[in-house]
């Protein structure tokens, strides 16, 4: 079990990776932002985007603490029903001021459409600082906050529409367990989000990661949190190898693949999001995949996306047959 | 790697560039966040590479100074006997220290343990520049808002070289009045460079020994003159 350069059992990379997070959960957002220069934002909202939920979605974001993706998700549901709601007006051309004025306090008090979104984080901190957040932009209506832990997740099968994780399945101590539980409680069809970094096989620009992930950031945790130490532990956290292979391998080894999906490598994201620190190798993954079942036939497709190059994307699709 | 080399307890090595990049944030922050006192101290131990061997070669050179070295003292309210000094005749140092210490509610436990200077002396000496602050506050007779802190960074400036005094003293009026830049300017800063340049170092005093001594005593027996009649 690695947790960086140590060797440590699971249960101690657990433990670590949960204080990591206790100490710096208030400071995490800023943080963010400092790191990337805002452009973190950016590839949540990709992930959002490329989920497309419509209104009555039934979103589950696991290790999703501070709640970015929630509220994002939260936005574009309400933007959608907007839509929807100005659409139907449109239509109801014929009748009267007090028909209209009531539909529309109707539909008004059912602004997302009855979507919602879980939020699942294993840290109390981190939740903390999430439902402080929701409270002071004003989120409440479709969110719920739940402490679990994605190797065992304390939900019924079958449950989600659409499972996310962003940067939050290298904290997983075993991925495999995690996968397994997002395909359970996932509804047939549902869809499986990951939003993460790669590993960087350009030799110079992984030289360039590594000085920036280790020379910077804890730099930057100093004096923006006043915290060197856990953020001198960020990177040690994500040195665990999750390139595409390697996800891929996990992925292959596990129930998703037990339902006839295979590889496809021919899926190549749009080329003009532009990643600002690094070149051509420094990708972010989306892995999207739906499970198939049985009994239904629809289609399962898992697309690895990757986020931000200047030179070429790539990607692999996994397709059910 | 980092957490091989620690020289001390919560000493964090660093790399020529990490020092180079945390001077220049804590230096930004400091400004932007003024109650970030713990970016001033960074700033102090990152830019301090030519002034403290200096410190801690005066001190080495006098007998009350490297005494101080050898024996390591330490000002903290566990290490101070506060009833004692309290009980001590006016205008001692000890008397004085604890006025000072009990009207601006500050407590010598504030200062920040030296992380990012690789060498443990020198860690000491920074550490023993901090927890004297307070009693160079108490021999300026200087309180501790923005101007009198000013004052005595002026004064450190002079007496330590340390940059981050430096930067304190030019960057510190920012923020003050017009009314008062003008008695800084007129009358503060010009005595404590006088003082500053005429005192001998300050750390080379083992004030846990000299806790009676009448503060005008010490004063001129340092070379500090005597503060200007100005409210600050």
């Amino acid at each position: 079990m690695h947790f960086g350069f140590q060797t440590v059992t699971e249960e101690e990379r657990r433990e670590k990776i949960y204080q990591v997070f206790e100490n710096v959960a208030k400071k995490y957002d800023v943080m963010n932002d400092s790191m990337t220069l805002g452009i973190h934002r950016v590839w949540k909202d990709i992930l959002v985007h490329k989920m497309n939920p419509c209104p009555g979605t039934l979103l589950l974001d696991v290790a999703g603490g501070t709640g970015d993706i929630a509220f994002r998700f939260i936005n574009y549901v309400r933007s959608v029903r907007q839509r929807q709601l100005q659409r139907k007006l449109k239509h109801h051309q014929n009748l009267s001021w007090q028909e209209i004025f009531e539909s529309y306090q109707k539909d008004e008090f059912n602004s997302l459409g009855d979507s919602q979104v879980v939020v699942c984080d294993i840290n109390r901190e981190m939740l903390k600082v999430g439902k402080q957040k929701a409270e002071h932009l004003g989120y409440s209506e479709g969110l719920s906050w739940v402490l679990g832990n994605a190797e065992e997740l304390p939900f019924d099968d079958d449950k989600f529409d659409v499972y996310t994780i962003a940067f939050g399945i290298r904290n997983v101590t075993r991925i495999d367990l995690a996968l397994q539980e997002a395909y359970r409680v996932l509804k047939p069809g549902g869809r499986f989000l990951c939003l993460e970094f790669s590993h960087v096989s350009n030799p110079l620009l992984s030289r360039l990661y590594d000085l920036y992930s280790f020379q910077v950031i804890p730099v930057l945790g100093e004096v923006i949190a006043g915290d060197w130490s856990s953020w001198a532990q960020v990177k040690e956290k994500v040195k665990t190898p999750l390139d595409v292979g390697c996800m891929g391998g996990v992925i292959n080894r596990s129930l998703w693949t037990k339902h006839h999906h295979q590889v496809d490598h021919s899926c190549h994201l749009d080329k003009t999001f532009v990643n600002f620190f690094l070149g051509s190798d420094k990708r972010s993954l989306l892995l999207k995949t739906a499970k198939r079942k049985k009994t239904t036939g629809s289609r399962g497709n898992c697309c690895l996306l990757s986020s931000g190059t200047w030179g070429g994307t790539w990607g692999g699709t996994w397709g059910s047959t | 790697m980092e957490g091989w080399h620690q020289l001390y307890p919560g000493h964090i090595p660093t790399s020529p560039l990490q020092k180079a990049l945390l001077a220049a944030g804590s230096a930004v922050m400091a400004l932007y966040d003024p109650y970030r006192h713990d970016m001033v101290a960074v700033l102090g131990e990152t830019t301090g590479c030519l002034a403290l061997p200096n410190l801690r070669d005066k001190m080495k050179n006098h007998p009350e100074g490297h005494r101080i070295l050898q024996e390591r003292p330490r000002i903290h309210l566990s290490t101070l006997d506060m009833a004692r000094l309290q009980g001590l005749p006016e205008g001692s140092l000890g008397r004085e220290y604890v006025r000072f210490l009990e009207d601006n509610k500050v407590s010598p436990d504030t200062r920040m343990p030296p992380k990012f200077v690789d060498d443990e002396e020198l860690a000491y000496v920074i550490q023993r520049y901090r927890e004297v602050h307070d009693l160079m506050h108490t021999l300026l007779g200087m309180p501790t808002n923005m101007l009198g802190e000013v004052v005595v960074k002026w004064f450190e400036a002079v007496q330590t070289g340390l940059p981050m005094c430096v930067l304190g003293a030019a960057f510190g009026p920012v923020r003050l009045s017009t009314r008062k830049l003008q008695v800084l300017a007129t009358e503060l800063v010009p005595w404590a460079i006088r003082s500053g340049l005429n005192a001998s170092c300050v750390l080379n005093v083992y004030y846990e020994q000299r806790w009676e001594q009448p503060v005008e005593s010490l004063r001129e027996e340092l070379g500090i003159f005597p503060p200007p009649a100005v409210r600050v």
